[in-house]
């Protein structure tokens, strides 16, 4: 792999390879079209899908728009239960605090369930940096994992692979046999990962929604690795961003069926828990303490932007990578993003700015799939043009500004509007010696299409041609 | 980097949202016509898919979702019922050690189970090597939700966290009257029960365990349990 300096340079490279790698294309299209199938089944047992988007999108909006009341009644309830909150405005706050927290208790082993907050503050490298055993408990993470790849799919980490590649790494990497089938892969690492939970000082975790009401964070998974990881270590530290808030506990009962549907197709997902604190007097077991990191790490630059507030809604279902034609054809990876697909080509350039990833914006063909799927009605595909748009404002790029000005020019002198017009058909002879190499003006297109011919006969002329025929 | 309070950055990050909060918001959505649900009772359930007023339609819907989530259900006559169930389940997977927790089903079904099943209660603490070895897991829960078919547990009353996860079997059993009809009635009830001192553990379980990583195909018993029973007593 070539690692280039500009990430949109990168993201030009990596597309062009991954598109051309027809096998993992066609693989991840029928697991994409399987969802699609599972997700309008389950969508249409729904009394109205439709009314449940507009009650979910309200709900999300009071929440996010009066986050700060939010998160203040959230860390009152939870601290009365014996949680403890940590605020960080950034990943390196956040990342320091958990270091911290394993260095005073001793910790030697921790167990992770999955959590992209902490792909996001690449919290795996700075603690394996420090000598802490870090295991990812969920499936699809602990095959990237050992794969040292990041995830493909915030919510499925390894769909590209398919399973013989995985048995391969487990060959390598755990010693075990050769297998086809998917459920002797999943036992084996179930094997591995029983230990882990169990020898495991420090059990970190995610978080899908944080409920003000009550002071809990809800947990949504279907292995039973969440679980495992927050019961049985005696410190339990979730790593959340500050937008995952909903006011009541009783949203829920409309969030977690919605949750499911959109990202998986499932009418609930196998476990929705709820933790509201360490063990509590009276109980047999749990962690006997709680953290709750609050992530920042510029969600509040996405905040203040009025217009653009509402992909802090998002709950990460990623329904809008699953319909997307681009997804589909560039797969997760060529984005070189902690959240893929039109969602993550709507936040990164807020998160880790917008010169450097308005790229993404363009990565788009504006279909509105994306608006369509999101259960929470995140105006996505117009966001990717505001990003356009004020990516524009902010610099514009020269060339682009060159072209304008002589299209500009053209489109206001008809004389030489029609000369461009019968020079055209006659420079086109001279395309095929440039065609599709460096040298092509318009490479871009030519290197994978047909570059339509120009007619021999304006639209003018026959025009004129076709009135005075009819006279 | 300065030294953070013990709290963190909290100042500066309150500081920022309420900045960025100063100008509205543009709405992308209707607000539904359904006035905003204001405590507890929430009007979901309009949206959501419907479920039948009367138990018996419940229980019914329930048995539906649990075949479709391949979740064992069935309904027995008595206790001692429950516990013949049991004790074949337990003949059949060559069972050598369950794991209960304290409670009126609970003990009422333990106290016909065969002695060569040995037991082990957890709720003075246990260890956690010992309990990953048991055969299975035997809990009470709140309550059973028909719509979805899953079982509502909180680390009160079903023995703690890891009893229903770690072995390899979770077998539920429940009375009749805890069937609610949706997940919201299940909020509703165990806010009623807990008002402000909930659990620190609350788990709506879905089915048993499972996973679709690897090629988008159906596994059972990723992490947690690989079969999960649910027995209904009046």
């Amino acid at each position: 792999m070539i690692n280039l300096q500009e990430p949109q340079e990168q993201f030009q490279h990596d597309a062009d390879r991954t598109t051309a790698d027809e096998p993992r294309r066609a693989a991840v299209r029928k697991a994409l079209g399987n969802y699609q199938i599972a997700r309008g089944k389950t969508e249409n047992a729904f009394a109205s899908w439709q009314h449940a988007r507009d009650a979910a999108a309200t709900i999300k909006y009071e929440g996010v728009n009066h986050l700060d009341q939010y998160l203040r009644e959230f860390e009152e309830k939870f601290t009365a239960r014996g949680g403890k909150v940590f605020w960080a405005s950034n990943s390196a706050q956040a990342r320091e605090y958990i270091l911290n927290l394993a260095r005073e208790r001793g910790v030697k082993s921790i167990v992770k369930s999955k959590a992209m907050t902490s792909e996001e503050i690449h919290l795996n490298d700075a603690l394996e940096k420090d000598g802490y055993h870090v295991i990812e408990s969920d499936l699809g993470e602990f095959i990237q994992q050992l794969k040292h790849e990041p995830p493909y799919h915030f919510v499925f980490p390894c769909m590209h692979l398919k399973r013989d590649e995985i048995s391969a790494l487990f060959e390598r990497e755990l010693g075990s046999a050769k297998t086809d089938s998917p459920e002797e892969l999943t036992m084996i690492a179930r094997r591995v990962l029983r230990q882990h939970y169990i020898n495991a000082d420090m059990g970190i975790s995610g978080g899908n929604f944080i409920v003000a009401e009550t002071g809990m964070i809800s947990i949504t998974e279907n292995e039973g690795n969440a679980r495992l990881t927050t019961a049985l270590p005696k410190i339990h530290v979730a790593l959340i961003g500050i937008e995952k808030i909903v006011p009541r506990l009783a949203d829920l009962s409309l969030f977690l069926p919605m949750l499911a549907t959109a990202g998986t197709g499932q009418q609930l997902t196998c476990y929705n828990s709820m933790y509201g604190g360490p063990r509590l007097p009276g109980e047999v077991d749990g962690p006997e303490e709680f953290h709750v990191v609050l992530l920042d790490n510029h969600r509040t630059r996405l905040l203040a932007d009025a217009e653009q507030r509402d992909a802090l809604h998002c709950i990460r279902c990623g329904a809008c990578l699953n319909v997307c034609p681009i997804f589909k054809n560039i797969g997760g990876h060529a984005y070189g993003t902690t959240y893929q697909g039109p969602i993550g080509s709507v936040i990164t350039p807020h998160y880790r700015g917008l010169q450097d990833w308005k790229h993404l914006s363009g990565a788009s063909s504006l279909c509105g799939a994306c608006t369509e799927a999101c259960p929470v009605k995140i105006d996505i595909h117009h966001h990717l043009l505001q990003n356009r748009r004020n990516a524009v404002a902010e610099k514009k790029v020269w060339w682009e500004k060159l072209i304008w000005f002589g299209f500009r020019h053209l489109m206001k002198r008809p004389w030489a509007y029609k000369l461009a017009i019968r020079l055209a058909p006659v420079g086109q002879l001279f395309h095929p010696f440039v065609y599709g190499t460096e040298l092509d003006p318009v490479q871009s297109w030519t290197k994978t299409r047909d570059f339509p011919e120009a007619a021999t006969q304006s639209f003018h002329d026959w025009w004129r041609e076709r009135k005075g025929a009819r006279k | 980097m300065n030294p953070l309070s013990p709290n963190g950055d909290r100042e500066a990050v309150l500081g920022r949202i309420s900045e960025a909060l100063r100008e509205e918001a543009p709405r992308h959505h209707e607000t539904p016509t359904k006035p905003a649900p204001s405590g507890l009772t929430a009007p979901f359930r309009e949206w959501l898919p419907p479920v039948g007023k009367t138990r018996k339609e419940q229980i019914a819907l329930f048995a539906k979702q649990s075949e479709g989530l391949k979740t064992e259900f069935h309904e027995c006559a008595s206790p001692e019922a429950a516990a013949k169930y049991l004790a074949d389940l337990a003949k059949k997977g060559h069972w050598k050690t369950l794991a209960l927790h304290k409670g009126a089903l609970t003990d009422a079904v333990a106290g016909w189970l065969p002695e060569t099943l040995t037991l082990l209660r957890i709720d003075d603490g246990y260890q956690k090597e010992v309990l990953e070895t048991c055969d299975a897991g035997f809990t009470e829960c709140e309550s059973l939700v028909a719509q979805t078919g899953s079982v509502c547990i909180t680390g009160r009353s079903s023995g703690g966290r890891a009893l229903s996860v770690l072995p390899p079997h979770h077998v539920v059993i429940a009375h009749k009257t805890q069937i609610v009809t949706d997940l919201a009635a299940a909020y509703e009830s165990l806010a009623e029960k807990y008002r402000d001192n909930y659990p620190s553990f609350i788990s709506f379980i879905t089915g048993p365990s499972r996973t679709g990583d690897i090629e988008r195909i159906l596994v059972l018993g990723a992490h947690g349990p690989k079969k999960l029973t649910v027995l209904l007593v009046p």
